[in-house]
């Protein structure tokens, strides 16, 4: 069947028929759990479908869509979310580049520290929140202690403040992302060539010259698809602002997903909460299109 | 190439900085666990609890069905991890192996999917799941996990299956195994490690989630750990944090207890063995 000798290798051998056995057990509930209830997402979206209603669903055309585009809660609601994602992700970026250079240092303790450093990885996003309503308490939270502690007035109740509400859950979005963030930074920084840096070092470059020289460029595909992810996860996250603020105050922190999942489930409309879906997919695709499109042509001079 | 000390001893502070800011949430969570109300109420809060209790532990569970939400919790877990494995670990060694066109369609469907809010997943899965009778049940929730888990596990398998070196594969064909023989004695041996370690992370990833749960469990009895936990949230008095923390603390047990098991796991060294004899 395969001969060792075979110049293209085994990764380019033609799949036979064991192969299709092997790939239908993933095709059924991808097609049954991924890709048709998108399809249908996207349908929905252009009928005036309800829950619990006993009428017959019927399509509407575009009007989801032109009544979405003079609801202003929505775009209060979709400019909230960009502002979180964007104020989420460029300081988990930088604060983890951060931790990862460090952490890929020959420091003593490197192993406890690589440890204690991705525990929040592995918490819920739902105990985060709880951990993070806890230090934020007005009365019982470490917060409000520690100012009072220094003399730095009474302290406040943050998550309930219409000016500190959207500060206070992005610091814990940072927190939450920071980890993940981290491995993936500190798995690129071992594709570094240790050699060339080594060389720039006795040729007198300092630590900054090094790091713009040799490890930035080796570093950039990594930072670049990992900044991407988190864009798209942040923007779309749920749980952490639904356990710390619940949207609230007055809508100051209420993402796009929070807006959509009342729409569905707390009044019902599942076709306009679909063409929510649908303009957030849009939209997002878009922006990281050019955000990508942006990156990669700057790669020639940086 | 050596740093200078006062450099080395930056390098230590701005590590110490980091590890306080990740640490100090949860140290702050177990000692609200152990605090009895006084404390809690106290114009004053401490970090060590001077008169620590399990009290809070006691009441959470009277509270909230912590038992039972903790039970569907671990069957949603294990049922995803495993079939999520089950499915995914075919699929990768196919993309990674040969040239499939529909194992690519697959996998590169699978990765741009998750581009997609979950809001315009849940309507649908929420409609279809109901059509199939498996709304508001914990096999229905597996379901979603497993399709929900596959991305990160076909991308951990795949870097699994290329660390098997191919030549043991050619080498057992030499020697007459059947395709399917080679499949089950050689490679599934070597990629054993891999897929525990796969099923783990995807265990971890069901047992936190929380959305698809909100959405698709309505009985309380069948809901999971997440979704019970926010039952304590509300107005909470002062004397509430207590169960609260000591809950949220024993949710995140089995977490991280996983987590420490997948970081010792070191598959590197047995493969490079294999190789060499």
């Amino acid at each position: 069947m395969t001969r060792p000798a075979e110049a293209s290798g085994p990764a380019h051998r033609a799949a036979g028929p064991g192969a299709w056995f092997l790939v239908l057990p993933a095709l059924l509930p991808i097609l049954v759990l991924s890709v048709g209830p998108l399809l249908y997402g996207v349908l929905l979206a252009f009928t005036d479908a309800q829950s619990g209603r006993t009428e017959p669903t019927r399509w509407i055309g575009a009007l989801n869509f032109r009544d979405l585009l003079h609801d202003t809660l929505f775009w209060e609601s979709f400019r909230i979310g960009l502002a979180w994602a964007v104020g989420v992700s460029a300081p988990q970026f930088l604060l983890a580049l951060g931790l990862a250079l460090l952490l890929d240092q020959r420091l003593r303790l490197r192993w406890l520290a690589r440890a204690l450093a991705i525990v929040p990885w592995a918490m819920p996003e739902v105990v985060v929140g709880i951990m993070w309503r806890l230090v934020y308490h007005p009365d019982a939270g470490v917060l409000n202690e520690t100012l009072r502690d220094l003399g730095l007035g009474d302290g406040r109740d943050w998550l309930s403040g219409l000016a500190t509400a959207l500060p206070a859950v992005m610091i814990v979005g940072i927190w939450a992302g920071l980890p993940g963030t981290t491995v993936a930074l500190l798995a690129g920084l071992q594709n570094t060539p240790q050699e060339l840096h080594e060389a720039a070092a006795v040729d007198g470059a300092g630590a900054w010259r090094r790091f713009r020289a040799v490890t930035w460029p080796a570093l950039r595909p990594v930072a670049l698809a990992i900044t991407a992810l988190n864009l798209i996860w942040n923007f779309n996250s749920f749980a952490l602002v639904y356990v710390l603020t619940g949207g609230g105050p007055g809508g100051r922190t209420r993402l796009p997903m929070l807006f959509a999942y009342e729409e569905a489930f707390r009044y019902g409309q599942f076709g306009y909460a679909a063409a929510m879906g649908c303009v957030m997919v849009a939209v997002v695709s878009v922006l990281l299109a050019v955000f990508l499109a942006g990156r990669l042509r700057g790669g020639g001079d940086a | 190439m050596r740093t200078p000390a006062p450099a080395r001893a930056a390098q230590y502070l701005a590590l110490l900085a980091y590890l306080v800011f990740l640490a100090f949430p949860f140290l702050w969570l177990l000692s609200t666990a152990f605090k009895p109300p006084r404390e809690l109420g106290s114009a004053h809060p401490t970090w060590i609890p001077e008169d620590p209790t399990l009290d809070n532990f006691r009441q959470a569970f009277d509270e909230q069905p912590l038992l039972r939400a903790g039970a569907n919790s671990l069957l949603a877990a294990s049922g995803a991890a495993v079939l999520a494995v089950l499915i995914a670990t075919p699929l990768a060694y196919v993309t990674t192996r040969y040239r499939s066109r529909l194992g690519r369609a697959l996998t590169g469907w699978v990765v741009v999917s998750q581009a997609f809010p979950f809001v315009l997943v849940i309507i649908p899965l929420f409609l279809v799941l109901k059509n199939l009778r498996l709304i508001d049940s914990v096999p229905g929730l597996v379901l979603v996990y497993v399709v929900w888990a596959l991305p990160f596990a076909l991308w951990m398998l795949a870097g699994y299956v290329r660390a098997v070196p191919a030549e043991l594969e050619e080498a057992a064909a030499v020697d007459g195994a059947g395709r399917l023989r080679t499949l089950v004695s050689v490679t599934a041996p070597l990629l054993a490690p891999g897929i525990v370690a796969t099923a783990l992370f995807a265990f971890v990833t069901a047992w936190n989630e929380f959305f698809f749960a909100l959405v698709l469990l309505k009985t309380p009895e069948k809901q999971t750990l997440p979704v019970v936990l926010t039952h304590f949230i509300g107005a909470e008095g002062v004397a509430d944090l207590g169960p609260l923390a000591a809950a949220a603390f024993l949710a995140t047990l089995p977490s991280l207890v996983v987590f420490a098991i997948v970081q010792r796991r070191i598959t590197g060294g047995m493969l490079a063995g294999a190789v060499k004899s």
